[in-house]
């Protein structure tokens, strides 16, 4: 069960660096579909596994990145706590390494923050095969580079996570779900407005028939803003807001390619055909349709967002935004200053590099 | 006026053929009353707030437009002269030191606030807004922008992002980067990345959260586009004394322990707070040994909730008073104490050297009982004020520097309390960056291979070395040297690096 296998995973870095062998990192596989398709040598990185230092007063977890997300939850749940972002598992064999690799949100993250905003600290392991750390397990730190950030998202093309520092907050005293039926658009016009004032919004979407959010504070700040809002208490609104972050909604189901839009909140409904469902407040907007890429990332653009191609197709083409030259550029050479030799994951992000 | 005009009595400058070459070049891009290279016109500039660290740069320039500040940068990319980026100069670390061989770049002329978008919470404004300024734009939409420095007053925004500045409001509501969504920013080599948007996140890499805390060496800000949040209905302000400062801590772990995130949770000991007091008649009680400031906000029943909750707490860990504010003109004046903390501890000595480590809560006693223990051995008074919801510990120590030794001795019982920081497994430095001045705990703090896996980044962006070289990440050299000095726990660090 848990164990410290940085050294076996330090010596299989190293000689893959020596014969320039391209590493696959693996963690429980929860989220191979997401980014491109992955190639290079299997390097599992789940025996790796273990909280280290939980720390519930001082608000902070640190946990080796084989670890199940479920087991880190269970141990937070037990102590009243939460990851504030709601990583979506994608799976039963989720792990904390992978979650922040792809660094994904849930539906809380416009009003607690995204995965990037919780980590604290990492240990990686470098493609040179040097075992580093940054950062660490206090809230302000600003002691160097931002390596930690940096490495959240970056799907393993900059290094090994080792280790995870996070910040964890108290689960809310008080939670309930309100739904409104109303179209797409009238969604947005509440959302905008309500967001503008102190609503202890947690939770903000549209389903395609009814505007659906939760509020989230003590009791009595959450009792009075419902009454203020008005609107339909949902019962099972725990069950509704897990199955939106693991996608096992309604609408997630079926094999149609699908599209996220990360695009200011506010953006009114855009014109595409296709299915659509708004979270974050309208911040992320999902929609099956089978448009080409093309058109689909010239919308984004055009509405001051980018899109992701998240879901389906064949995974060989540009899956995230393409990148302008100049931050391309800049993206090649970063990942040359921890991979020189271009062995973690090479493709996975961009085809490029 | 131009550096090659001489006043009637005034020797005429003597600048070798590769300056006059560069001032030449710079009066190109600029007007002639945009560069400045004499005496006292740059006076003003040969220092920050780390008002002991001081150099006369070798000529500032004070352009109005991106353009021009793309064309200065590609001058001294070319010309391989280094270039330091200053905004309102209030860092604490040293971050705007000039050089004396380099390019002075203020920013002071990009204040414009470019927009307020209500409806998606943004402000997009010019790196040389002021903090407060944008908030103050944002009031009429009911908005805020909410890190709140105590230098808010004077600092920019740009200065802001290149330190990832905290304020007595991050506990709850995070740090400059997370309040960040868009940067424009230049390259040493004149090239214009946008970053980020007014969407969460973007795609490829986090660079915003890279530039973020970078102090100046990565990149030029021009442009910052922030997150703005509803005012909130409400704020009440618990002040709770203790007659022990180990009590204090533990109310601080009590309150955070029932699940309460106050907006601000600060504390401070028995000498700062009766500074503070001395200075700004807040009404704080001069017989606690520690005081606890407790900020909540949210909706008024919210608010009302919480703060009873609040209260039992403190009086259950052994406040010996807790005061709640009467109105908001008593909230302000409570705050007003802790804000100006830093000129009332001023006050009290000719200099002060202002710590900035951050620890895990759950160490502030035996932190604090050993700051104590080493005031009284290096015979200078120290001041604590305390974020206290976040770990982040402002000793500041008093001494007169125009006594000989004290400046040293002061140097010698940061270095030690730095040094406490890491051993309790903390940092360095918790919001004032490392600059110049904490270049050597940084030998402490990282190792021979995470230092140069920093130099890796910045070569990645600049990698000739020429923008704000010699701050914030020490040579592996510098190291050397410094190790040679202190060697801890009899192991010598960087052992492969040759000596000199």
């Amino acid at each position: 069960m848990d164990a410290d296998r940085s050294a076996e995973l330090q010596a299989a870095v190293r000689e893959a660096a020596a014969s320039k062998t391209q590493l696959q990192i693996s963690g429980g596989g929860s989220k191979k579909f997401y980014g491109r398709a992955a190639t290079g040598t299997l390097l599992s990185v789940t025996q790796h596994r273990g909280i280290v230092h939980y720390e519930p007063g001082e608000l902070i977890i640190t946990a080796r990145a084989g670890t199940p997300l479920a087991e880190i939850e269970a141990a937070l749940a037990a102590h009243g706590q939460m990851l504030p972002f709601e990583p979506p598992h994608f799976g039963p064999t989720a792990t904390l390494g992978g979650t922040i690799a792809c660094g994904l949100s849930g539906p809380r993250r416009p009003y607690a923050g995204a995965a990037r905003d919780f980590v604290l600290g990492v240990k990686i392991i470098n493609g040179q095969g040097d075992i580093l750390k940054f950062g660490g397990e206090v809230m302000k730190n600003v002691a160097g580079f931002d390596v930690s950030r940096l490495m959240t998202g970056a799907l393993g093309t900059l290094g090994i996570l080792l280790e995870i520092s996070l910040k964890v907050l108290p689960k809310p005293q008080h939670e309930l779900t309100l739904a409104f039926a109303c179209t797409p658009q009238e969604a947005l016009t509440h959302i905008t407005e309500w967001s503008g004032q102190p609503v202890p919004l947690s939770g903000a979407c549209h389903d395609g028939a009814r505007l659906v959010v939760r509020l989230s504070g003590s009791k009595s700040g959450v009792t009075a803003c419902q009454r203020k809002l008005r609107g339909d208490m949902v019962h099972d609104g725990d069950k509704f807001w897990q199955q939106l972050r693991e996608h096992q909604h309604d609408f997630f189901k079926g094999d149609a390619l699908l599209w996220r839009f990360s695009v200011p909140p506010a953006t009114p409904l855009f014109n595409l055909p296709g299915q659509l469902f708004i979270d974050w407040g309208g911040a992320q907007r999902w929609l099956k349709n089978p448009l080409s890429a093309d058109v689909i990332r010239a919308s984004a653009v055009k509405l001051g967002g980018h899109a992701t191609l998240f879901r389906g197709g064949e995974r060989i083409g540009q899956v995230f935004h393409p990148l302008p030259p100049a931050l391309l550029a800049l993206h090649k050479r970063l990942k040359n200053a921890f991979d020189p030799h271009g062995i973690f994951n090479p493709g996975r992000l961009y085809v490029e590099f | 006026m131009p550096c090659y005009t001489v006043s009637m009595g005034q020797k005429p400058p003597t600048h070798t053929p590769e300056k006059q070459a560069l001032l030449v070049a710079l009066r190109g891009i600029l007007p002639d009353h945009s560069v400045l290279c004499e005496g006292e016109q740059v006076r003003p500039y040969e220092c920050d707030g780390l008002t002991a660290y001081r150099a006369t740069p070798g000529v500032v320039c004070l352009p109005s437009s991106a353009e021009q500040v793309q064309q200065i940068l590609r001058l001294c990319n070319q010309m391989q002269y280094p270039v330091v980026a200053r905004g309102a100069g209030t860092g604490l670390s040293g971050g705007a030191l000039p050089l004396e061989n380099g390019v002075l770049l203020s920013l002071a002329k990009f204040i414009r606030i470019l927009e307020i978008d209500a409806d998606n919470r943004t402000a997009r404004v010019e790196c040389g807004v002021r903090n407060l300024a944008i908030s103050e734009a944002a009031a009429p939409h009911g908005l805020y922008y909410a890190p709140d420095p105590s230098s808010q007053i004077a600092c920019t925004i740009g200065g802001n992002v290149a330190e990832n500045s905290g304020g007595v409001h991050c506990l709850k509501y995070g740090l400059t980067v997370h309040n960040v969504l868009g940067l424009k920013a230049l390259t040493m080599d004149g090239e214009l990345l946008e970053i980020g948007s007014k969407a969460l996140d973007a795609p490829g890499y986090d660079l915003l959260a890279l530039l973020h805390g970078s102090e100046g060496l990565l990149g030029v800000l021009l442009e910052v586009t922030v997150k703005l949040l509803p005012q909130p209905e409400r704020a009440q302000l618990a002040l709770a004394a203790f007659h022990d400062v180990t009590q204090a801590a533990q109310a601080v772990a009590a309150i955070i322990g029932a699940g309460i995130i106050p907006a601000g949770l600060e504390m401070m000991d028995n000498l700062a707070l009766c500074a503070a007091e001395d200075y700004a008649h807040a009404g704080y009680p001069r017989d606690a040994a520690a005081i606890l400031l407790c900020e909540l906000d949210g909706s008024n029943e919210e608010v009302s909730e919480l703060i009873m909750q609040v209260r039992d707490l403190l009086l259950a860990n052994g406040a010996y008073e807790v005061h709640t504010a009467r109105d908001d003109a008593e909230r302000l004046k409570m705050w007003a104490g802790r804000k100006a903390a830093f000129p009332a501890v001023g006050r009290l000595a000719p200099d002060y050297y202002c710590m900035d480590g951050t620890i895990p809560r759950r160490h502030l006693p035996a932190v604090l009982t050993r700051i104590a223990e080493l005031s009284r051995k290096y015979d200078l008074p120290v001041a604590n004020v305390f974020h206290a919801g976040d770990g982040n510990l402002h000793p500041l120590i008093l001494y007169d520097a125009n006594q000989a030794d004290e400046r040293t001795r002061a140097e010698e019982f940061g270095a030690d309390i730095l040094q406490l920081c890491l051993d309790a497994g903390g940092t360095i430095t918790g919001e004032h960056g490392v600059g110049v001045e904490k270049l050597n705990q940084m030998c402490v703090q990282f190792t021979a291979q995470e230092l140069s896996q920093f130099h890796e980044i910045k070569h990645a962006f600049d990698p000739k070395d020429l923008l704000n070289p010699g701050k914030a990440v020490p040579t592996l050299h510098r190291c050397a040297e410094h190790g040679a000095m202190h060697v801890h726990h009899g192991k010598l660090p960087f052992p492969e690096l040759e000596r000199f």
